[in-house]
């Protein structure tokens, strides 16, 4: 059974005077226990909006949320903030983009660290503090009693995002959500960052949703793939599966836009064309279909499906790359 | 019109002192900077300087402020108040009452009645912000209109009213008075710098641990909240000195004058102003002095919190 069943998703954001915004528009996904799932797509396609819907975190007044979030056999949409509020760090956490701005710069790093410990696991101060000590031991901060004492801005950015990687791992929940935790970071403290996250989710069995702009980052993490565009899942494979025979047209563009080892030197990157303003609305055809080199007639009056195409794999597509090479390989 | 005004100044200094992201170190470099403004070292200069007046004003006053020890120089018929003379640098007032000891012990007065206002309107207007900026939703709409209506009534008019409600007229009664226009400025600021912290990074990053509803409120959110309240409550210091004198001086203070307070003096000296205007020269001076000490404290701190002036 599945750990997490995200179930028809949708968030709109109603304003007054604004057009309502619909982020996220019936989203359905699994998180198996102790697997990786990463949510990918461009700056504005709904991941965040996904992430804080499941951790119930998303602004009360003028937020329309529907479908399911079902967390063990508990259905997390329901749950009243109270609730909520007993869940959240103790069975599923979250880490943030900007470490710099995720930690209280007047409360001490161990007071926040300790906090969430005395508040889930009932330690005592005294316990909590010391327990405090050994997670950000175990996160690779050097000299933790004295971190302990200090302020984030006595931090390096990559220390700090360790310390929330401790607080949110404090209680080992058997979630986490990681939206762009690497994306505020200098190049070099990236790559230390991901290799500690996998090495934790590994070392507690924790599953990891990993949400990223950045395919390189999928690469190297996850287990199964969801490509969001405009609110909706376009695709979804396992990672071998996606980076060896992208079908959707985004999913190829993504990986055009990200620079590889093996590509030859001076090569220009080839971004996606336009951008996720030029979005039609999924009424109208494809989201995609302003920017996409395959697009078909059809493509500008109805939207594509989610079908799954193989064991697995999901595409939403009216002509996904590669089609024409099968049809000839079956003729 | 006026309320409009007031509030978009308030507003704006919650604005000004909102990004609290740099925390101890915002407050570091912010005093770093304070520290080399001629206008503070100024401003908190004065302040010390009347501070510690009022703290050795007994030992320098020379005579008992309520005793009329130059009486027998004092002649109504011809509007005769006693000159300075040898133990009196001042002469004496009106009921021939030594008026430099006054002056100096009316310090003391002056500055617990402007602080404990302050105090209380602080307090007044954190139980409100509070309120407002931690459950949002209808208790926002609630204490925010309530708030609203206070502010749009000229704040002077306001404490008049509200002293003119007492049926004894005492100290207590400006303390009262001065206290309650400022409650709805300090509660309108705190709510606008609360609600700034309710939508901040660290407070979302604290209940995505399940941070108990009040440790947010007082933990993370209201310490990142005070800034720009703490600017505000010095320059409320100047203003509740001003408005205790006016209250004072249109008669709403204590009766009993025995206990010196400058604005009182300034108000029984308002019947000599053509024939003997020193009598409201010395209270009206360091009560313009003493002001100012905490304006230019209070905009000095505001200069040195505001983002944009920062480098
Ligand atoms: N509180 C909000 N109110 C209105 N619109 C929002 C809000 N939060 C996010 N959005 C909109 O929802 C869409 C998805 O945002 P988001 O999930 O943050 O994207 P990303 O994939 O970059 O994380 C964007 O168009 C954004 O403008
Ligand atoms: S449905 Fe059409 S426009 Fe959309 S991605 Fe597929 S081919 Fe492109
Ligand atoms: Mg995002």
């Amino acid at each position: 059974m599945a750990l997490l069943e995200v179930r028809d998703l949708s968030v709109r954001f109603v304003r007054k005077s604004e057009p309502t915004v619909s982020a996220v528009d019936g989203v359905s996904f699994d998180v198996h226990p102790g697997s990786t799932v990463g949510l990918v797509g461009e700056s504005g396609c709904g991941k965040s909006v996904t992430s804080l819907a499941i951790m119930g975190l998303l602004p009360g007044r003028g937020t329309e949320v529907s479908g399911s979030v079902n967390l063990e056999g508990s259905e997390l949409l329901r749950l009243s903030q109270r609730e909520f509020d007993r869940r959240r760090g103790k069975d599923l956490g979250m880490v943030f983009q900007d470490p710099l701005t995720s930690l209280n710069p007047v409360v001490p790093i161990g007071l926040q660290v300790s906090e969430v410990i005395e508040r889930h696991r009932g330690l005592s101060r005294r316990d909590a503090s010391r327990e405090a000590a050994r997670l950000l031991d175990r996160v690779g901060i050097p000299d933790p009693d004295r971190r302990l004492k200090e302020y984030s801005h006595q931090l390096s950015g990559g220390m700090r995002q360790r310390a929330l990687i401790a607080m949110a791992l404090a209680c080992e929940p058997r979630l986490l959500i990681a939206d762009e935790p690497t994306t505020a970071l200098d190049v070099t403290i990236q790559a230390q960052i991901l290799t500690l996250l996998k090495e934790l989710v590994a070392e507690t069995g924790t599953a990891l949703i990993m949400i990223t702009h950045d395919l390189g980052v999928v690469a190297g993490m996850c287990d199964e793939v969801n490509v969001l565009y405009a609110g909706r899942i376009v695709e979804r494979a396992q990672r071998h599966e996606l980076f060896s025979r992208p079908r959707h047209p985004y999913t190829a563009g993504l990986m055009a836009s990200v620079p590889r080892l093996d590509s030859p030197r001076g090569q220009r990157l080839a971004p996606i064309e336009g951008s996720v303003a030029d979005n039609i609305p999924w009424e109208g055809g494809c989201a995609f279909s302003p920017r996409c080199g395959n697009a078909l007639a059809v493509c500008g009056e109805r939207a594509p499906e989610l079908e799954t195409i193989e064991q697995g794999r999901l595409l939403r597509c009216h002509n996904p790359i590669g089609a024409a090479e099968l049809e000839r390989a079956h003729d | 019109m006026l309320g409009t005004q007031r509030k978009e100044r308030i507003d704006g200094l919650a604005e000004s002192g909102g990004d609290t992201t740099a925390g101890v170190s915002l407050a570091a470099s912010a005093w770093r900077r304070l520290r080399r403004s001629p206008t503070f070292l100024v401003g908190a200069g004065i302040i010390c300087a009347f501070v510690l007046l009022a703290l050795v004003s007994p030992i320098l006053a020379q005579h008992d402020p309520a005793l009329r020890l130059l009486e027998e120089q004092v002649s109504r018929a011809d509007n005769r108040i006693p000159a300075p003379q040898p133990g009196f640098p001042l002469g004496g007032d009106q009921y021939g009452r030594p008026l430099l000891s006054r002056v100096l012990l009316g310090s003391q007065q002056t500055l617990l009645v402007a602080l404990l206002a302050t105090v209380i309107g602080l307090g007044g207007g954190l139980t409100l912000g509070i309120l407002a900026g931690a459950f949002g939703g209808w208790v926002d709409t609630l204490v925010m209109r309530v708030v609203d209506v206070m502010l749009s009534v000229p704040s002077l008019l306001l404490a008049v009213s509200i002293g003119a409600l007492f049926q004894q007229q005492s100290q207590f009664t400006v303390i009262i008075a001065v206290a309650t226009v400022q409650i709805p400025i300090f509660g309108r600021l705190l709510r606008g710098t609360m609600l700034a912290q309710r939508a901040s990074d660290h407070v979302l990053a604290a209940r995505a641990l399940g941070v108990r509803q009040r440790s947010i409120v007082f933990r993370h959110m209201l310490p990142n909240a005070l800034g720009p309240v703490i600017v505000q409550a010095t320059l409320m210091l100047a203003v509740a000195i001003i408005d205790a004198a006016a209250l004072s001086f249109l008669g709403l203070g204590a009766a009993d004058t025995s206990t010196p307070e400058w604005g009182q003096m300034l108000g029984s000296a308002q019947n000599f102003f053509d024939t003997h205007p020193h009598l409201a020269f010395w209270p009206a001076g360091c009560i313009i002095v003493v002001a100012l000490g905490f304006t230019l404290v209070g905009e000095s701190m505001r200069d040195a919190l505001d983002p944009k002036k920062r480098r």
